[in-house]
């Protein structure tokens, strides 16, 4: 990993800690922030930058775990439908089995979560690739929302749910102190904790970690089912936020969610990854979207930017990797 | 446990293939029987008109997956298909109305589709990035770029020359469903008996030993990709031709239809087995059931939901089977 300075480098006139993908993110993360501040005066000011805090906590909620998922060598691209799915229970829940919301939320969480486990269960007792059994459960979970919600909408919710998803605590949206709270809590784990350092091992050889007797099933049975989870609480922001519930909710998630973490350094190979890189990404991507809108490009051309951001950060973090190694 | 696996190899290719033969047999199976148990509950499923319509709305989506099952059979996985059918069908409508010849319009879609898909399988042989990224990519790509360049609108007006899907063959057999069947078939004869199509399951099989064998795993992706793009071309063309206006959005979902339909057709995901005989009767399977609920007085938005616990059973039936396999 970067972290060790190579023996060679002591030629290098740059120190290593510039050259990290982080640090180099984040100084085209503060240019841009120059730039289109230039372009817009309504860019850089506090109020539009909460509020793109705001709007960004939905996908940052589930960009942390998936930050996880990845450094394993793994994915989930079912994320979408969870949350599409969560959307819906927690309204019909509400509105057709009379629950009352408080405990209509807890039971869209616990159905996050659950999704979340079966994903888990399925790739580490069966063996599923990832990849396939999250394509899977993209159709399924999506279908059964669209199933159940027969494609009508649940709106009208008491006024103390919107504080989570509208109003400011501490002049900060309130949804924000979540986001950073998840941040630190999963910045910590994964860097502080025999957990989140058996997350590395299982990424950089799952053979080795297995036979070092490191628990990797249950490790990632864990962040899984966490992926679910969050999942299921970025559903409940979304609706305290948007006031209503539909089926087609969360739809396209999972390219926002993984454009952030793989273009915040994570190596879609795995092994490599850092929550503040992520964070960073998922920054650089919300900029990018407001900077565009603000600059008159409609909604649909920002995700042809997004796309090619993806692929391309991929191609310039694979190509320092190999010359890297290459050395 | 020595002898037994010795035994097992020798056998092994025969009972793969017999293996491979009943999940064939068994969606063909499906296929009858879900129509007559319908049948049964409501005749009018029956009806000619029906059934044509169910095989005439769906036979793209059996063009579509053929190609699918190649990529998918390299070890190798595209959702990128859906909006490069919406794409190259918006292209193919737009030249159409706009005056060009007819072959031009549809020659188009083809070759478009045979440019971008070869890119992205450039991308993800040469430069080795998964192609999950670079097909996810590509999706929002051309999914955002098909809304922002047409808005939206729809294209009407199309030329009645330019309708693929009412030429029917000696009065009979409509040209949606022969190209479904041609397809198919040429493709299966193709995988089974060329070096060429045999290389795709080599480098789907074992990457490794099909490199010693001096197959160019590169190339191989490049041209499955090549070829996947000219059925996404075709399926455009059926999908564009069958009604009257082409809606200029990316179908919702598509590229899971198509995936679900290789899957279900025993097209293994781990790479190295399957048929398109397979991917097609799964196509088929599919619109039916769609179809079914309907008749059944079951709401057709469940029909996603039946299509993701088709394809979550058929990948655990298949790993488990492989996994007997190997421990037998």
């Amino acid at each position: 990993m970067s972290e060790i300075p190579l023996p060679h480098s002591a030629k290098r006139v740059v120190p290593w800690w510039l050259l990290r993908h982080e640090t180099m993110l984040a100084v085209i993360l503060l240019i841009a922030l120059i730039v289109l501040g230039g372009l817009n005066n309504r860019f850089l000011t506090l109020d539009n930058l909460l509020n793109q805090g705001r709007l960004t906590t939905e996908v940052g909620l589930i960009a942390l775990p998936m930050t996880f998922i990845i450094i394993t060598g793994g994915i989930d691209l079912s994320v979408g439908s969870i949350v599409g799915l969560c959307a819906i229970l927690l309204g019909y829940s509400w509105k057709n089995f009379g629950f009352p919301l408080p405990l209509a939320i807890c039971f869209s969480l616990l159905v996050g979560a659950a999704a979340g486990f079966l994903n888990g269960i399925v790739i580490t007792r069966v063996k599923v690739p990832p990849l396939i059994m999250t394509i899977a459960t993209l159709a399924l979970y999506r279908g059964l929302a669209e199933g159940i919600s027969q494609a009508r909408s649940v709106r009208g919710y008491p006024e103390w749910f919107y504080f989570i998803g509208q109003e400011n605590l501490f002049g900060v949206p309130a949804q924000l102190w979540l986001l950073l709270i998840a941040i630190v809590v999963s910045a910590i784990v994964l860097d502080r904790t025999t957990f989140g350092r058996t997350l590395y091992a299982i990424g950089n050889n799952e053979t080795a970690a297995r036979f070092s007797g490191l628990p990797v099933d249950r490790a990632k049975l864990i962040i899984y089912t966490l992926s679910g989870f969050m999942a299921g609480l970025s559903a409940c922001v979304l609706v305290s936020r948007v006031t209503t519930t539909r089926s087609d909710m969360g739809i396209g998630y999972e390219l926002d969610v993984i454009a952030a973490v793989v273009l915040g350094g994570t190596s879609i190979f795995g092994g490599v990854g850092t929550i503040w890189g992520t964070v960073v990404g998922l920054a650089m991507i919300q900029l990018l979207k407001n900077g565009l809108a603000l600059t008159g490009v409609k909604g649909d051309a920002t995700i042809v930017v997004i796309g090619t951001v993806l692929i391309l950060s991929t191609l310039v973090a694979s190509s320092l990797q190999r010359r890297r190694e290459g050395i | 446990m020595t002898a037994v696996t010795l035994a097992g190899a020798e056998a092994d290719p025969r009972r793969r293939l017999k293996v491979l033969a009943s999940q064939e047999a068994l969606l063909a199976i499906a296929v009858i029987g879900l129509a007559v148990a319908v049948g049964l509950y409501n005749p009018r499923f029956l009806a000619a008109r029906n059934l044509s319509d169910v095989l005439l709305g769906n036979a793209y989506i059996a063009v579509a997956a053929v190609g699918m099952s190649m990529v998918i059979v390299s070890g190798n996985i595209d959702i990128s298909v859906g909006a490069l059918i919406g794409v190259l069908a918006t292209i193919s409508g737009t030249l159409a109305v706009n005056g060009a010849p007819i072959v031009i319009a549809w020659l188009a879609a083809l070759v478009a589709g045979v440019l971008v898909m070869a890119l992205q399988g450039v991308i993800i042989a040469y430069l080795r990035i998964p192609a999950i990224v670079v097909t996810l990519g590509m999706l929002s790509i051309l999914k955002g770029g098909l809304i922002s360049v047409t808005g939206g609108k729809w294209i009407t007006d199309l030329p009645d020359s330019f309708h693929l899907a009412d030429i029917e063959l000696s009065g009979v057999l409509p040209f949606p469903v022969f190209l479904m069947i041609l397809v198919t078939v040429l493709a299966a004869l193709w995988m089974r008996y060329s070096a060429s199509g045999r290389a795709i399951y080599a480098v789907g099989g074992n990457a490794e030993a099909a490199r010693l064998c001096g197959i160019s795993q590169p190339r191989t992706i490049v041209m499955v990709f090549a070829l996947h793009g000219l059925f996404a071309g075709a399926a455009a063309l059926l999908y564009a031709t069958q009604l009257r206006v082409i809606q200029s959005t990316v179908p919702p979902n598509l590229e899971l239809t198509i995936i679900t339909a290789s899957v279900v057709g025993g097209v293994s995901i781990l790479g190295g087995v399957g048929t398109v005989a397979g991917s097609t009767l799964a196509a088929v399977l599919i619109a039916e059931i769609a179809s079914a609920l309907v008749f059944i007085d079951v709401s057709p938005y469940w029909i996603r939901a039946v299509q993701g616990v088709l394809i979550l059973v058929t990948v655990i039936a298949d790993i488990l089977r492989r996994r007997r396999m190997a421990g037998a």
